[in-house]
């Protein structure tokens, strides 16, 4: 689809009023990553398949496609068609599918 | 500017929070069934719930000014227990006749097991037989999407459901095109972590339009905010957008999907 000029505010609005924002969300994610660098057992030989998840979602900001929330929600999404009989020792939801970061 | 809170779960909420939502114009709550943060272990336990919601909570809302209406069901979660599931629905077509019952729901899917989609097609027949709207409630992160179209085949393969009388919610960028493209209706669910954020919605809203979607705050007992609509309608005036066009959306339509109901009817 065609989602051109469907913001009402122009580029220059959009940077002025919600850099500072994303400038420190973007921050937040860097921290996020050194702080796993610096867990007290020491960095994880392979990451848990959440973080994998987000570093492939990161890859998706920057291609140059458009989309990119529809993108990264499909990306964390569980791709199985297979239903289980019943939630019994099923985990509450992570927030990404296990296959994704493997 | 007036506007209606279209899914609150107003029983996990202060009464200093009706009092703020009514300041900030809220002018009628819809307020679906859902899982109170720990399963209940008997039929008893949803009565006394339903009755907090057709009795207690219309005149908590009453004192701010604020129309309560409510929806019945057993949510996703406690359905994955199919036959203590079958004994709580028996008891929901007497509640289904009190005044301020609009439907059924939040009914849908939470982990997407064999055990849930049995009872929300149990409920699903239930709400076409009473000739009930419905409102679906749609799994959490990354079951969303998987959930959402199992939610959607199920409906659309009972033969008795007309979309237009079904709002599917907490819908996000990967979900909200197949949900309109169906012809069903679409909530967008205001949450500070998961689900949508103000910003977001605004960009859902620009990018697909204004027919037959709306937001909510859902403020439930998780981390959420009762007045979520209002800010949400603070960033879309900040954008540019009409005045119009932020009625529509939290105003004019939740009106029309909620009056397809006889008994959603507001003061004045």
């Amino acid at each position: 689809m065609n989602y051109d000029a469907s913001c009402p505010l122009t580029y220059a609005d959009i940077v002025d009023a919600y850099f500072l924002e994303h400038r420190a969300k973007v921050l937040d994610i860097a921290a996020f990553l050194d702080r796993l660098e610096r867990a007290a057992d020491g960095p994880a030989e392979k990451d848990d398949f959440r973080v994998a998840a987000l570093r492939e979602a990161l890859l998706l900001l920057s291609d140059g496609d458009g989309e990119r929330a529809k993108r990264v929600l499909d990306l964390l999404s569980d791709a199985t068609e297979t239903m289980p009989q019943s939630a019994a020792n099923a985990k509450f939801a992570l927030g990404a599918a296990p296959e994704v970061g493997q | 500017m007036n506007y209606i809170e279209p899914h609150g779960h107003m029983v996990s909420r202060t009464t200093a929070d009706y009092e703020r939502m009514a300041l900030a114009g809220c002018v009628a709550i819809s307020e679906p069934a859902f899982w109170a943060g720990f399963d209940r272990d008997s039929v008893k336990g949803f009565y006394d719930y339903f009755r907090q919601l057709t009795e207690y909570e219309p005149a908590r809302a009453k004192k701010f000014g604020i129309a309560h209406f409510c929806w019945i069901c057993i949510n996703p979660k406690e359905g994955d227990d199919p036959g203590f599931a079958r004994e709580v629905i028996e008891i929901i077509p007497d509640f289904l006749k009190k005044p301020n019952v609009l439907g059924v729901g939040e009914i849908g899917l939470n982990k997407n097991t064999k055990n849930e989609l049995i009872i929300l097609e149990a409920q699903i027949d239930l709400a076409v037989k009473h000739n009930q709207l419905i409102l679906v409630h749609t799994p959490h992160l990354e079951d969303k999407r998987k959930g959402t179209r199992i939610i959607m085949d199920a409906l659309l393969n009972h033969g008795g459901v007309e979309p237009d009388r079904v709002l599917i919610d907490h819908v996000e960028e990967h979900t909200v095109a197949e949900v309109l493209d169906k012809g069903f209706w679409a909530g967008m669910t205001l949450y500070p972590e998961t689900k949508c954020t103000t910003q977001r919605a605004a960009d859902i809203i620009e990018m697909y339009g204004t027919e037959r979607l709306w937001m909510n705050s859902a403020c439930d007992w998780g981390i959420s905010d009762p007045l979520a609509v209002p800010k949400a309608r603070m960033e879309l005036k900040r954008r540019g957008h009409s005045e119009a066009a932020i009625k529509r959306l939290t105003y004019d339509n939740p009106h029309t999907f909620l009056s397809q109901s006889p008994n959603f009817n507001l003061p004045g």
